[in-house]
């Protein structure tokens, strides 16, 4: 695909600026107000957690396409990837209400209501890749 | 006692600084797409950058940085991309090493070109030093600014205070607010904060988690915070991420904000009677 961009978060400007970078993709693939919203929302959750819980991270973003039932659909996919601690119980997670960071415990949870796809896959000690992707419905 | 180098651009000034204008226009100021300038200022900008750099080979060193400052601040103030002076500097040490090798033998040479180098070097970390001065000092002061646009709080009625939000909330500027808020509560006595998020372009667990807090805190010193302003697709991805905000009151707009703070303060807006013209009192 055409549509790439990278954005590393390594301090509070890197979560700004995925976001602007996530605004202005969602909206040449022709999501919106809303699902721009959404979509943006969702990368700001991610790129917090990159910069609450981890040294460095980076934030993909990608325009994809697939083929549908009702032909050829256009989305969007948003990799959060880091090398930090990892997440030792992925079930806890994504528990509405839990926290490590005394926040309130909605962000990956609620990243998952707001895309369409949610993939998440971790190693403690090595790492965290959370793949998401919305479609353009 | 000066170099012989710098003795030698001094002597042959004129001829270098033709040579080198030359150089300018195939390389300097063409390139800079983002601020393409009038020809006239271009050409004012390289007389000048000329007369910086050819008019301080016989200064000292306090005055040379003196001129080089006042260089760089013009340079910070109408946009120009500092790269390209440097580059174009590069451009000048050729002129001048062709012309040495030219005029000099080899063993010569090797000490000239060492002196000339250390002349540009002090050159190039000079002008980038000053420049780079410049714009600290430019973010300093626009940080300032920003901080000081940060957190307004407006007294908009007896008891009643409006903070508008505008922009990207981050942890520094959500203590701020949080600091703003309720200093302005005690200082204008006020009953009921209205936080207003119209500007505030994205709404995620952070930033409710900021108003949250911040609203608890309204709570302990006495007041009472509605939350106005509301965007659609804000509803949508606060109901979509789970956040509990039933606690607090909310209005779409900022003037049934208002209108529901008079009424908790036991007020309300009347209209007066249209004003009887031309009779009554005598």
């Amino acid at each position: 695909m055409s549509n790439h961009s990278c954005i590393e978060i390594a301090n509070e400007w890197g979560i700004v600026s995925a976001r602007q970078a996530g605004r202005e993709l969602s909206k040449e693939i022709g999501f919106g107000s809303v699902d721009q919203a959404r979509i943006t929302t969702a990368i700001s959750e991610l790129a917090r957690n990159i910069y609450l819980y981890t040294e460095i991270g980076k934030i993909d973003l990608e325009e994809i396409s697939d083929n549908h039932k009702n032909g050829k659909v256009r989305g969007i996919k948003v990799v959060a990837s880091d090398k930090g601690p990892g997440i030792e119980n992925l079930r806890d997670v994504m528990v509405d209400g839990f926290t490590t960071s005394g926040g309130l415990g909605a962000g990956l949870p609620g990243v998952k209501r707001l895309m369409d796809e949610f993939d998440i896959e971790s190693i403690p000690g090595e790492g965290t890749t959370i793949t998401t992707i919305k479609w353009l419905r | 006692m000066r170099s012989i180098v710098l003795q030698h651009m001094i002597d042959n000034k004129d001829h270098y600084i033709e040579q080198w204008r030359v150089s300018f226009d195939e390389l300097l100021f063409s390139r800079s797409e983002s601020t393409i300038k009038p020809q006239y200022i271009q050409d004012e900008m390289k007389e000048e950058f000329v007369s910086v750099i050819f008019d301080t080979l016989t200064m000292d060193g306090h005055s040379r940085r003196a001129v080089v400052k006042r260089f760089a601040e013009r340079l910070i103030h109408d946009g120009w991309v500092v790269s390209e002076f440097i580059m174009s500097l590069q451009k000048l040490r050729r002129i001048v090493m062709k012309d040495l090798s030219n005029h000099y033998d080899r063993e010569k040479f090797v000490d000239l070109s060492g002196e000339l180098e250390d002349w540009l070097d002090e050159q190039i970390t000079d002008l980038t030093t000053e420049f780079a001065k410049n714009h600290e000092e430019v973010k300093a002061i626009q940080t300032v600014a920003l901080k000081e646009l940060s957190a307004p709080l407006i007294p908009v009625f007896d008891k009643i205070v409006v903070m508008p939000l505008i922009g990207t909330i981050d942890t520094k500027r959500a203590s701020q607010i949080m600091e703003n808020l309720l200093d302005g509560i005690i200082e204008h006595r006020a009953q009921v904060v209205l936080i207003d998020i119209t500007g505030v372009p994205l709404v995620d667990t952070m930033v409710a988690h900021h108003i949250i807090r911040a609203s608890e805190a309204v709570r302990l010193v006495g007041a009472e915070c509605l939350l106005v302003g509301i965007r659609p697709e804000i509803a949508q991805t606060i109901v979509n991420l789970g956040i509990d905000l039933g606690n607090f009151t909310t209005k779409s707009t900022l003037k049934k904000g208002v209108e529901a703070a008079l009424q908790m303060t036991h007020r309300d807006i009347i209209t007066n009677e249209e004003p009887v013209t031309g009779g009554g009192l005598n």
